[in-house]
């Protein structure tokens, strides 16, 4: 065999062991796509029954009764919202002014301890935060927040009901607590992208450190954060093993702060693997179809708005 | 611009500087609560039983979770064995093929969706393609949705990860004449190897401390060590959940066991990840 030949030999065997590579490992992240497209299409395939029987009605129907197959989706997309809506009012300004102190105002050793901390608070896991939740918060919410609250302002229907302890705003407190180190993590790293050059301006200016962050890191980093809270608020929504230990899982929609409610991840977690009927079980994919499209119009607004800031962030200066 | 006191100010700026300290302080006072109420109650359910021994029914004292905890890890580590693999090739893909292609951007961006999308979501999304045709609940669905929620988290950083290896690496093992594959495998991702690492210790905190993906898949069983993964198996995330719910002390007592168990492990993983990144950038 002549040297030439040796080598064109050896090159096609490159070549085709190559395109094999390459054709795995594009076969690998099409399976990213083959998941979500299956998920979608399992969970529609899975809840022809009860889409079927209820049409766009079980959307806004209040009734959930196993027994004479009535169902409805509207306590727990009401719950979900309610809870979630509770979470993002407590997290969201926690989280900026955490974010601020981090960046601003910190001594950079005591940023990165309490940095740190706040990290490791993200990965605590969600079953932790529940077990904590019904056994040593709600009861301090029984005992000592909510007659607090009941005796200021008990006047308000928001307010009204016994003390329980567990309910929807004990669940929205818990929920805000998981999504705080999320969002002051994000938030911190966009107050970290503003230039230093653009806050030294402003403190050449004479500004107080406040003035300096409302006027120019705030204004600057205004889109990055509200994409932080656009993913925190689609992690809250879809959170499950939290809610489910205090939310108190009942199937009723009441104007009160302090009433049982549920979500639909905790109606999910509560019922799926009871439900023997076809039709049950099928109203209850329905329900996870509902959860699936909240998120993924929460996910892509959120991706779609920090891609634009990072062409904006690029572009400018 | 409008005249304002120096000293209004100055107040003013006091003021927000005192709010956003005891703001941050809360996120770090929760922390120490969380962990010492675990610590607190988790140890004493600590005991030789504990580690050692099936559950004994309600109402009978003692026993353990000795299977609950391995099945725990048997199932991470087959998720680990199904979704590390695809996802680093997904990522592969991502960096070395598909720069500005139409399949590599949209990969992107629904592998972040996929990030986003709630955990239990996956659980019935497994219950459906394996559950219900297989017409019982098994350790083996429980690691599919534990690696259906890892792979997109392993695709992004591997992706991250070989973006940061520069390019003049990879052209000179080109110009000796290796192929491309070659070039991946044995240039590219061992300069890369320790951010890997990192993003696959991630993804295994991540998956170690879920419940609701298992919920529907691995299922629980209180009565058998997991020894077949075509049963239910026995996991320490539902145990909690079960025992947390159930009416009898001693099970509640040992929820907070199991509960200190996958908080150590859990947090264990993520802070050795982060030390291996930060050794590996000094």
């Amino acid at each position: 065999m002549s040297q030439s030949q040796k080598k064109q030999d050896g090159s096609a065997l490159k070549s085709g062991a190559d395109s094999v590579f390459q054709w795995a490992s594009a076969a690998c992240a099409a399976f990213l796509l083959i998941i979500i497209a299956g998920i979608f299409l399992e969970l529609v395939w899975n809840s022809r029954l009860s889409m079927k029987e209820f049409g766009f009605g079980f959307l806004i129907s209040d009734s959930w009764n196993p027994v004479t197959d009535k169902f409805g989706a509207l306590t727990s997309v009401y719950g979900t919202l309610v809870s979630t809506a509770i979470a993002m009012v407590i997290a969201v300004p926690i989280s900026l002014v955490t974010a601020l102190f981090l960046v601003e105002l910190a001594h950079p050793v005591l940023s990165k301890i309490v940095g740190g901390g706040i990290e490791l608070l993200a990965a605590v896991p969600s079953i932790i935060y529940g077990m904590w939740g019904l056994f040593v918060f709600a009861p301090f919410m029984q005992d000592h927040i909510q007659p607090f609250i009941k005796d200021h302002l008990g006047f308000l229907p928001l307010f009204s009901g016994p003390p329980m302890g567990i309910g929807m705003l004990t669940a929205g407190i818990i929920l805000a607590l998981m999504i705080l180190p999320f969002i002051s993590a994000v938030s911190r790293d966009v107050f970290q992208m503003v230039p230093s050059v653009v806050k030294e301006s402003a403190y050449g200016m004479g500004s107080t450190t406040w003035e300096a962050t409302r006027k120019v890191t705030l204004r600057y980093g205004i889109k990055g954060i509200v994409g932080a809270c656009f993913l925190g608020l689609g992690r809250a929504i879809g959170e499950t093993m939290a809610v489910t230990f205090v939310i108190g899982n009942n199937h009723k929609v009441s104007p009160s702060l302090f009433s049982a409610g549920n979500s639909i991840a905790s109606t999910l977690a509560n019922e799926f693997t009871e439900a023997s009927e076809p039709l049950y079980l099928s109203v209850l994919v329905e329900l996870g179809l509902v959860l699936f499209g909240i998120t993924i119009i929460v996910q892509i607004l959120a991706r779609l708005w920090l891609g634009r800031m990072e062409k904006s962030m690029g572009a400018g200066l | 611009m409008k005249r304002r006191g120096v000293a209004l100010r100055r107040a003013t700026d006091k003021a927000v500087k005192v709010i956003s300290a005891v703001s941050s302080l809360i996120g770090v006072f929760f922390l120490g609560w969380i962990l010492y109420v675990v610590l607190d109650r988790g140890f004493d359910a600590f005991n030789l039983a504990f580690f050692t021994q099936l559950p004994r029914p309600p109402m009978v004292e003692g026993g353990g979770m000795a299977n609950a905890m391995l099945g725990t890890l048997m199932i991470t580590a087959l998720a680990t064995v199904i979704g590390v693999p695809i996802g680093i090739m997904g990522g592969i893909y991502l960096s070395e093929f598909g720069l500005e292609n139409r399949l590599a951007s949209s990969v992107r961006f629904y592998s972040n969706v996929l990030m986003g999308t709630p955990s239990i979501i996956i659980g019935v999304f497994v219950y459906g393609i394996l559950v219900e045709p297989m017409r019982r609940f098994s350790g083996y669905a429980g690691a599919a949705a534990l690696a259906i929620i890892m792979l997109p988290v392993i695709a992004r950083t591997t992706e991250d990860m070989l973006n940061l290896v520069p390019n003049s690496l990879r052209e000179s093992a080109l110009a000796l004449g290796a192929p491309r594959w070659r070039v991946t495998l044995g240039v590219v991702i061992k300069s890369a190897r320790t951010g890997m690492i990192t993003g696959v210790l991630l993804a295994i905190a991540r998956v170690g401390g879920e419940t609701a993906p298992l919920l529907f898949t691995a299922f629980n069983n209180n009565l058998m060590w997991p020894t077949n993964f075509n049963q239910p198996t026995a996991n320490l995330t539902v145990t909690i959940f079960n025992y947390a719910m159930s009416p009898y002390e001693d099970w509640k007592r040992q929820a907070w066991g199991a509960s200190l168990l996958i908080m150590v492990g859990v947090l264990a993983v993520t802070i050795a990840s982060r030390m291996i990144f930060r050794a590996n950038k000094e």
